[in-house]
């Protein structure tokens, strides 16, 4: 098992060659109630060349913030409760920008399955050029997949170690028992999960589960 | 196409309690039975829902009513063709106030009986009486601008002479958060469907005012929202969905199954919330202002006396609602495309075998039953119970363009802010 590195979150050179030196002036928010994953993508904006990025990651005075802030390009997480708030304000404030949704007119139907499947919304200044919001899209679309990816393999790894110990523990309780060796006790793990078409560490689990219950173990 | 045993549907869902009869179907064994596995997919905003059955993550979903009719009419983004084939039920939300803003309506008069007429000449009070004194008008949140919610508030105030924009505020607050922002101060009142309503009054935060029930008796809501691209290509789940969903919605109906029902809705993947603030609203007896249980017939109503059935005339009065509110703007072929999102042909070829309820017609007067009422049933016996809106007014579907242009229904008003 091994854990993904900032090493492996994609770097910076893959999105400029989009041509990002031309989007400086391009203000992004970032709308994100997750401060790490909002720090993670800042930062790939800014290494993407993207030098105006702001992050909110307190939905306080939400609408007043934005109009402070007067963004072109606001990215919001898909799973965030207020979208349904910022899309009203966005459709009928005449203090913001009048930003529309992203890919109003569907020309790019990948790039939106590619949004919402990493968790990503988006929201552009009407008038503001495709081509200069795409890389920016691109990139936070690979830092949200980044992070939860990297998450996904840290829950791995923590059921595996997890699994590891009840297997080890049952093991001990056979061993004691039952009088058997370390490779009898995993054999008989083993043929059980198979017979019984689960994993290991589960007969682990309920094994360890039973002899506590019939007072087999003692406290480890 | 005939669907194979264990057809999976991904339904997504929000978290209100009139998610019930979607929630009963996939865990109730009501879809297995017809074959199905519904996949409940929770989200957190109606935007998302919208997103996700765009990119066809999802199939179908419970979405507010208006949203169905926007996405046909190609309002907001990524409009993606919908139908409703069923209702999921009548109305469940409530207009809930901050105890400060209570205790000035209670001075002026406003009863503790939910009734909403008595409610709306109190506003009216309590506004002209700020607005000598200088004060801001008051700020009213609703859950999305293409909501049942948004139009049965902008209703009720227009009974006061008031309009939304210009004596009150409306904001778009998320549900979930409504009740916080009215302990903040944020926003003066709220309009949402339950639990956030009985959420608000067990934290302290506010008082019921006035209910769905008591501004338009059987007016409906939530609706099962389906792709219509899924649903020409899977007709046959497509009637099983139905099936499974009205049973469903019987099971919940049945106060023997009350309790249940609030614990399964409780559990953290549904609504994450305690069962008692699910109660009073599952029970129909929510919290007066004078914080006793009150009896609120005809609220959240999920299958009897046909409240699953897609009435025709719901869809045009959320047309009527839309172009009086100024989110669209008033055409024939609009309201023809607003009556079709809306498929009672489907809803009775799927349930009349299963000896539901089926009105003769498709559509009706709406608020035309002062009382209780048998109607004209082409199966079974039907009486529909008093639908009047609270200001006697009735809808006729027949005389849209009337009802829109008649000024003293709903002011024209500025959408919420």
């Amino acid at each position: 098992m091994r854990i993904a590195t900032p090493a492996l979150l994609p770097r910076a050179r893959d999105v400029r060659k989009h041509g990002a030196m031309t989007d400086r002036a391009i203000h992004v928010l970032l709308i994100d109630a997750d401060r790490i994953r909002a720090s993670i993508i800042e930062e790939g904006l800014r290494e993407a060349g993207h030098a105006r990025v702001t992050v909110l990651s307190d939905m306080a005075n939400l609408m007043r913030r934005i109009v402070e802030i007067d963004p072109d390009v606001i990215v919001v997480d898909l799973a965030n409760p207020s979208r349904d708030m910022l899309e009203n304000m966005f459709q009928v404030s005449r203090a913001v920008k009048r930003p529309v949704a992203m890919f109003v007119d569907r020309a790019d139907q990948s790039s939106i399955v590619a949004a919402i499947e990493a968790g990503v919304s988006a929201y552009v200044v009407d008038g503001l050029k495709k081509e200069r919001v795409k890389p920016i899209l691109d990139t936070a679309i690979s830092r949200f997949n980044a992070v939860d990816r990297l998450r996904r393999e840290l829950e791995a790894a923590k059921t595996e170690l997890a699994d590891r110990k009840a297997i080890e523990r049952a093991k001990g309780i056979l061993m004691k028992t039952r009088g058997m060796t370390e490779p009898e006790a995993y054999a008989l793990l083993r043929k059980t999960a198979m017979n019984q078409n689960r994993r290991i560490a589960e007969i682990a689990e309920s094994l360890i589960v039973a002899a506590g219950l019939l007072g087999g173990e003692e406290k480890s | 196409m005939s669907a194979p045993p264990d057809f999976e549907i991904r339904a997504g869902f929000i978290p209100l309690v009139d998610c019930a009869p979607l929630v009963v179907a996939a865990n109730g064994g009501f879809a297995a039975a017809e074959g199905l596995r519904l996949t409940l997919v929770r989200e957190t905003s109606w935007a998302t829902v919208r997103d996700r059955l765009a990119v066809r993550h999802l199939d179908v979903a419970h979405i507010l009513a208006p949203m169905a009719l926007a996405a046909n009419l190609g309002l907001g983004p990524l409009p993606t063709p919908l139908i409703v084939p069923m209702s999921l039920g009548c109305g469940g939300h409530t207009i809930t106030v901050s105890s400060g803003l209570w205790s000035d309506l209670s001075a002026a008069g406003a009863p503790n009986d939910f009734s909403a007429a008595g409610a709306a000449r109190a506003l009216a009070a309590v506004i002209a009486e700020r607005r000598r004194r200088g004060a801001p008008m008051p700020v009213f949140g609703i859950v999305h601008p293409y909501s049942a919610h948004h139009y049965d508030l902008a209703y009720w105030l227009a009974y006061a002479g008031l309009a939304p924009g210009r004596d009150v505020e409306l904001v778009v607050v998320p549900p979930p958060l409504a009740s916080d922002a009215l302990a903040m101060g944020q926003i003066d009142g709220f309009c949402a469907g339950e639990p956030w309503g009985s959420v608000a009054v067990a934290a302290g935060a506010g008082v019921i005012l006035t209910t769905k029930a008591n501004i338009w008796r059987t007016g409906p809501d939530k609706v099962l929202g389906v792709r219509r691209d899924w649903a020409e290509r899977h007709e046959d789940a497509l009637v099983r969905l139905i099936r499974a969903v009205w049973r469903a919605a019987v099971w919940c109906d049945d106060p023997a199954n009350r309790e249940a029902l609030a614990e399964l809705l409780a559990r953290p993947e549904h609504l994450a919330q305690p069962a008692e603030v699910l109660l009073p609203s599952l029970s129909k007896r929510l919290i007066d202002p004078t914080g006793r249980p009150r009896e609120v017939g005809g609220f959240l109503v999920f299958a009897e006396q046909a409240a699953s059935f897609p009435w025709i005339s719901h869809a045009l009065w959320f047309y009527a609602q839309m172009v009086r509110c100024g989110q669209v703007a008033f055409s024939p072929a609009g309201a023809e495309t607003a009556a079709n999102t809306y498929r009672p042909d489907l809803y009775r070829s799927a349930l009349t075998a299963l000896g539901a309820t089926m009105p003769a017609a498709n559509a009706k007067v709406e608020g035309a039953l002062a009382s209780d009422s048998p109607a004209g049933a082409s199966q079974g016996r039907l009486v529909l119970s008093a639908d009047g809106f609270f200001d006697g007014r009735v809808f006729d579907p027949d005389d849209l363009a009337g009802y829109v242009g008649d000024t003293r229904v709903v002011p024209r008003h500025e959408p919420p802010a």
